[in-house]
């Protein structure tokens, strides 16, 4: 773990993997749940780094967090999530080429993989969803489209992500969800949050 | 008869150009790509309130640059602070920073700011609008909260006495507000302290920051200033993404900077190589197209000593 200060009252803390993200912020909100660290306002898990916001001594915290040993979590150990999914994507066909296989295979290979919200950004509600390992992995698209419609299933880099409402995006849409991922009226108003397993359900019509 | 809350309000004359609602935003939301949001200039929101004779962190209105014009329709007291402009009540000279007694049928005119961007307007009871994770303030980057104003709007108001009202932000309850900057004065000094990756920056590395002159460019808005006029160098390539703070100073390809403000995305790409010290962030958020800026880095120790 390395500790980089973000200004006067914020703490970045860096490790090497996805997955000891995942473990460190599990630990944080743990310890969070007991009463640490109370002065924490936003605590932001992202690719390789958790951002601690609110924090008074970053010293005194850093050197708190470096004696704690952080178990990796037991893999599937999230509050399941399905999405129902309708793979017909514009981009099947470019991620079946990046995978090499047949672009029928897309919908199987994907729905097939264990995936885990990583963590939220890019808009309200958008989530991360890690799990494109062992060669799935997806370059996005060289032109990002002005206008992803709200639903849009896409895949960039390591992760799927699910469009909460239409914006400008680069990712590659394989299929579409009626899943509402964002409701502010909703309590909670993310359908997805970081650590929830997901699990995609192949719903296209054939 | 006493009027019910829900008749009190005021009527939009002239929306401005970019007037929207704001509160102390949404904190601790970001986790879910939620930005924190809230009125730029705190000590300015506040001042508003506390003028108006509300709890500090009631819902208000924030223009930018060139003002708004409203007509009340119940008895009010309303303030006008942050950016300097001209205050009217029918016509009539009134006074930025002070109490102002409406009746109804009264027009309250906040003209262009003459120095600064954004003025903040505070309606006894607070503007009564329905909240969004617990906020009023409207989110420009997300959309989140309630539509910019438009000429014609009917806003309520609350019961006045701020009984029951918002507490104060528990962030954001900053010194007293910096001098705004303008085109014509001399540039505003921002206090920086290194970021989490300053060590992108090649060559003289913060120094450069602490040399430089830059200028805040006409596209800035809610969500960062974009500071042009110099660059500085710095490594290639982008990070993973990684959670941002509010003052965060991204250093872009091109060499330029964006600082970022309330309706910053949560996490970004681009590496930060310096964090403004909070008390600073009201005068960025006062800082006009043209203006320019310079920095000067904390004293002491960065926060891991």
């Amino acid at each position: 773990m390395r500790f980089r200060s973000a200004g006067p009252s914020a703490l970045l803390v860096e490790v090497d993997s996805l997955a000891q993200v995942r473990a460190l912020h599990a630990r944080i909100e743990q310890e969070r749940a007991r009463g640490w660290a109370p002065g924490l306002v936003d605590v932001i898990p992202a690719a390789r780094t958790v951002l601690l916001d609110g924090v008074a001594d970053q010293p005194a915290l850093a050197d708190e967090v470096r004696t704690w040993s952080v178990a990796p979590l037991t893999a599937g150990s999230g509050r399941v999530v399905e999405i129902a999914c309708h793979y017909d994507g514009p981009d099947l066909a470019d991620v079946a080429a990046q995978w090499g296989v047949p672009p029928e295979r897309v919908a199987a290979i994907h729905a097939g993989l264990a995936h885990e919200v990583a963590f939220c950004g890019f808009a309200p509600g958008f989530p991360y969803i890690a799990g494109l390992g062992g060669g799935h992995e997806t370059a996005r698209r060289d032109r990002p489209r002005p206008a992803v419609p709200a639903g849009s299933v896409a895949l960039g880099d390591e992760y799927t992500g699910i469009y909460p409402r239409a914006s400008p995006g680069g990712w590659q849409i394989i299929g579409h969800t009626g899943a509402v991922m964002w409701d502010a009226g909703r309590d909670p108003a993310a359908l997805l949050e970081p650590g929830d397993q997901v699990r995609f359900i192949d719903v296209t019509p054939r | 008869m006493k009027p019910a809350a829900g008749d009190r309000a005021v009527q939009v004359r002239k929306a401005g150009a970019l007037t929207t609602i704001q509160d102390c935003g949404r904190p601790g939301y970001a986790h879910l790509g939620v930005p924190r949001s809230g009125a730029l200039d705190a000590p300015a929101h506040h001042l508003a309130n506390r003028l108006a004779g509300n709890p500090a962190g009631a819902a208000v209105l924030e223009t930018t640059l060139t003002g708004v014009t409203v007509a009340a329709e119940c008895e009010l007291t309303a303030a006008v602070t942050g950016a300097r402009a001209v205050v009217r009540v029918d016509g009539q000279p009134g006074e930025h920073g002070a109490a102002l007694k409406l009746s109804p049928g009264q027009v309250l005119e906040v003209r262009p700011a003459r120095s600064g961007v954004r003025s903040y307007l505070a309606f006894s009871g607070g503007l009564d609008v329905a909240r969004v994770l617990g906020s009023a303030s409207a989110d420009l980057l997300s959309g989140l909260g309630p539509a910019r104003l438009a000429d014609g709007d009917r806003l309520r108001l609350g019961p006045p006495g701020g009984a029951g009202g918002e507490p104060g932000c528990a962030l954001g309850d900053l010194p007293a507000a910096a001098p705004a900057p303008d085109g014509a004065g001399a540039p505003a000094e921002l206090v920086i302290y290194p970021g989490p990756r300053h060590d992108w920056l090649v060559g003289p590395g913060l120094a450069a920051l602490e040399h430089g002159l830059w200028t805040v460019s006409p596209d800035s808005n809610r969500v960062g200033l974009r500071l042009t006029g110099q660059s500085v160098e710095r490594r290639r390539g982008e990070l993973p993404s990684e959670g941002l703070v509010a003052g965060a100073i991204q250093a872009l390809p091109d060499g330029h900077l964006v600082l970022f403000l309330a309706d910053h995305p949560t996490t970004g790409g681009y590496p930060v190589i310096a964090v403004v010290d909070p008390p600073c962030l009201p005068a960025c958020a006062q800082a006009r197209p043209g203006s320019r800026v310079t920095f000067r880095l904390a004293p002491g120790p960065a926060g891991l000593g």
